[in-house]
Order: structure tokens, then sequence, then C-alpha cells
């Protein structure tokens, strides 16, 4: 039994690691044709039918350009940096439910690697980790404008990772439960159970913070695009740099399920026609992410930190203390 | 026969990871090694079942680790070595190991003496979160609460310490303004 348990996780682990490996280079490809359209470019279309080769093209160049270590750098940590940004973005995973389960040729599978009960902390929890490889790449550079992006990235996380917790403490509150599954169950009677309904403000301000943990752009901050370079990642080349943008895509991801999952009812009742909404939605905040990245600016620093502390911060206190008073 | 595999794989990670923390003389190595350290600890708390102490322990440390490199970047050149004052290394090596096993000792003899029983076992039905949440707010209320309004204390003290001219934003003000609060800056300096 427990041999058997072993190899259904590990088929589950790499079913996920390829699925959505291929998903962050896929998303380069959506994310350059969405960015050209709205900006009244082509993108992509030399490559293949409508470009959609360039995925491949890019991936051959990534792994095959040299590795180069620069000669001041801090070895070990430079070359592990990386790897934590992609692993952690991984490990997270582990405690999404992607579908409802399923039975296939008799064998019932639950798409989701291990049920433990307190799915949303873990999942937090390790993005928060996930801090860790631009950290420790921009520390280990020897490069000033990569530890200057280090250091602002470690501090929008920080701050942003409070309004997170305190925005989803409220949902919790409703359901008692800190696995996605039993939020997912709590909003299974359709479309008026989904928590957004009950928790509007959480909803949004879970939202812009996802946007902070992404590192994605009104927020983007950890690679400042008013310095011409990539922050970080300058002194990254190759598959190195490559193991980033996979972590930065794949966080994108699982957090657009995480949120599908905490506010818009999951996969619901677990019908095929649930699950074909969940995927829907987490499409919908994917394209949301690259939407806001062709609409907006980044924000200064500064307007970032007031934001988090002067505005969302007590926006999310006063709601769990609403929340609070009402349930009782 | 996995929990076994589990255990001493992430104890010799662990004991490994601390070891290059304290040895290493390059600020890096070590606050990265004692963050690895930090969330390898975790893996016990899952493995004994304890969910939600390992999920605290892994947010907990990331946190508090990542302050220290906070430290790091404003004291060192982390990416040069640090070159520290070693007085008699033996001495060190002996205390430590000394002060180790009197720590170990005087946490265990109170379980070996009188046969320690849990004083609130398991209520049925109710999942890890809830148990943590059901003895901190009954048995350990206080020490709760003393440590809340310690944490209170320390932020108050840490806004008062940081908080000169915070109602000044140098990006909001024009380059005139910014030069007149140096010359007044400078006046009293003079003054004093």
């Amino acid at each position: 039994m427990e041999t058997a348990y072993l190899i259904e996780t590990v088929i589950k682990i790499v079913v996920i690691l390829l699925i959505f490996s291929a998903l962050a280079g896929i998303g380069t490809y959506f994310e350059r044709k969405v960015l050209a359209f709205m900006q009244r470019r082509l993108g992509p279309v030399n490559v293949g039918p409508f470009g959609l080769l360039q995925v491949a093209a890019d991936g051959i160049k990534l792994f095959t350009k040299e590795d180069i270590i620069p000669t001041n750098v801090v070895g070990r940590i430079f070359k592990i940096a990386p790897v934590i940004t992609a692993a952690t973005a991984f490990m997270a995973a582990a405690a999404i439910p992607f579908l409802p389960s399923f039975t296939l040729f008799g064998y019932e599978v639950h798409p989701i690697v291990a049920d433990i009960n307190i799915g949303i902390l873990y999942i937090l929890g390790i993005m928060g980790v996930g801090l860790y490889g631009p950290l420790l790449g921009g520390m280990a550079s020897a490069n000033k404008f990569s530890l200057l992006s280090a250091a602002r990235g470690a501090a929008v996380f920080i701050s942003y990772e409070v309004v997170t917790g305190l925005s989803i403490l409220a949902p919790i509150m409703m359901v008692g439960s800190l696995s996605l599954i039993d939020f997912n169950d709590y909003q299974a009677g359709g479309f008026t159970t989904w928590i957004v309904w009950s928790q509007p403000v959480a909803f949004i301000l879970f939202w812009i913070a996802a946007f902070a943990e992404t590192g994605r752009t009104p927020f983007h901050l950890i690679a400042n695009d008013h310095e011409i370079i990539d922050g970080f990642g300058t002194e990254y080349s190759g598959m190195r740099w490559g193991l980033f943008f996979i972590g930065e895509y794949a966080n994108m991801f699982f957090i657009s399920f995480v949120i599908s999952i905490i506010f818009l009812g999951g996969y619901g009742d677990g019908s095929f026609l649930g699950a074909l909404g969940l995927l829907l939605k987490v499409a919908f905040f994917f394209f949301f992410f690259l939407w806001t990245r062709a609409a907006w600016p980044d924000v200064r620093p500064d307007q970032l930190m007031w934001l988090c502390w002067k505005v969302l911060m007590p926006i999310a206190v006063i709601n769990i203390v609403i929340t609070g008073i009402v349930m009782m | 026969m996995f929990e076994a595999i589990a255990f001493y794989l992430f104890a010799f990670l662990t004991i490994s990871m601390f070891y290059i923390a304290v040895t290493t003389s390059q600020a890096l190595y070590a606050l990265s090694a004692l963050a690895a350290g930090m969330i390898f600890i975790s893996a016990f708390f899952f493995i004994l079942g304890a969910d939600f102490l390992g999920a605290v322990q892994i947010v907990v440390y990331s946190g508090a680790v990542m302050a220290l490199y906070a430290f790091g970047m404003m004291f060192f050149d982390t990416t040069r070595e640090i070159k520290e004052k070693q007085g008699n290394k033996a001495i060190v090596l002996g205390l430590s190991i000394i002060s180790a096993i009197l720590v170990v000792a005087i946490v265990a003899a109170p379980i070996v003496g009188n046969n320690i029983e849990a004083l609130y076992p398991m209520v049925e039905g109710a999942g890890n979160t809830q148990e943590v949440g059901m003895v901190l707010f009954t048995k350990y209320l206080v020490p709760f609460e003393v440590a809340a309004v310690m944490l209170l204390v320390a932020m108050i003290a840490g806004i008062v310490l940081a908080g000169k001219k915070m109602d000044l934003s140098l990006t909001l003000m024009s380059e005139a303004e910014i030069m007149m609060m140096k010359e007044e800056d400078k006046n009293k300096k003079a003054l004093s």
C-alpha cells in the first residue's frame, strides 16, 4: 500500500513538473503576443505558424548558451540562487488541488500531491521562501545594481506578505480550515456561494498582493526597468537566467490557481464543467497579469510602500475585525 | 520505513547546514546555510504530524533570517571573506560541547525523572490547527498575551527610534526645500 502511494505521488510530481515547465515556456509566448496586440505590434511571427515555435527556439538558445560565472561572484550561492526560485515555485504547488478527483482506468486519482490540512499556510510560506532566489542572486552577484534590486525586492516581498496573510485571514475565518479542498467544498453550492461575494475587499487585496508576490509589473521593482538592466539577473546567462524565468511564470500560474480556488469557487461540485471553469478562471487571472503589464507603468518604491503600509494593511485589518464581528 | 529514511536524511541535512553556518568565514554562506537549516527543521514537524507548526517554522524563520541578510548587507561586503578574530579554539570547542550536553540534560531530566504524560490529550475530530489554538487560548493564554504585549512594546520602540523626520519625504520635496533643510541642520549643529 505504501509503495503504491509512493509511486502515485512520484508520478503526480513528474506530471505537474512537466506540465508547468512547458506552460511557463508557452506563457512567455502568450505574454509576447498579448503585449504585441495591445501595443499594435505583431510579436513573434517568423518561427513556425503564428510564431508558435518561438518557444522551442528560445528553449534551444537558453539550454545551449554558455553558462558564465563572473570572476568576483560568490560561486556556490550564485549558482544555487536560480534553483531556489524554480524549486520553491514547484514545491508550493504540492498543496494545490489542480482538478477535481477523477477515475482513470478504474483507479481514483486526486490531482493534488499532498493533501495536508494546512495547505494555504504552506503555499504562502514556500512562496515567501522563493524570495531567497532573487535576494541571493542579487547579493552574490558582486554588482551594485543587482544588490540594489535584491534589497528592493526583499522590502517589497516582506511588506506585501503582510497584506497577503491578513487579507486571506478573513476567508479562513469563514471556512474554518486551511485546506484548499475545504475552501473548494465550502463554495460547492455554485455561483452564489463564492467567497468573493461575501469577502470582496479581501479578494481585491489578495489580488493586488499577488502582483507583488510574483513580482509582476506594477510592482516589478525587483528587476527595475528604470535602470535598463535586469536587476538581480544582470550577471546571469543561459539556463540559470532561464530558471528565474520558469520560477516567475510557474508562480504566476500557481497564484492564479490559489486565487480561483479561494475566492471564485475553484472546481465547484467536481463535475467536468466545474474543472473546465477552474481552468478558465486561471486563464483569466494569467491574462490579467499580462494585461496589467501592457496597461500600467511601474510605481515608485516609496509609492509602493505607502500603498502597502498606509492603505492596504489598515483596510485588511478593518476587514478582519468586521468579519469577526459579523461572525459573532 | 519511509519515516526513518526521511528522519535520517533531514537530520543529516540540518546538522551539516548548521555546521557550515558556524565554520565558514563567508557571510553569505553562513546566512544561507542558517536559512536552509531552519527550513529543514520544519521537516521534523511534518514527520511528527504537526503540520501547522511545520508551516509556521518555515514562515517565521525564513522571514527572521531575511532580516539578518539585511544586516549583512549593511555591515559587510558580502562577496568578500571575513577575517575573524579567533581566540583559543580548544576552549571554545570544549565549552560549547559541555553547554550543549548540559542543555540536553536539563531538558531531558524531567522527562526521564517523572514520566511526563500529556495533560492536554488530543481532541477527537479537531484538526492540527484547532488543537494548537485550543491549547494556546486556554492553558497558555497568559504567556501568549505577555508575548503580544512585548511585541507591541518592541514595535513602538522601533517606531520611536526610526521615526525622526518621518513626516518628510525627500522625493516629494523640491530641490530648494531640501537645501534649506540641510542649511537648518548645519545651523543647529553649529549652535549646539
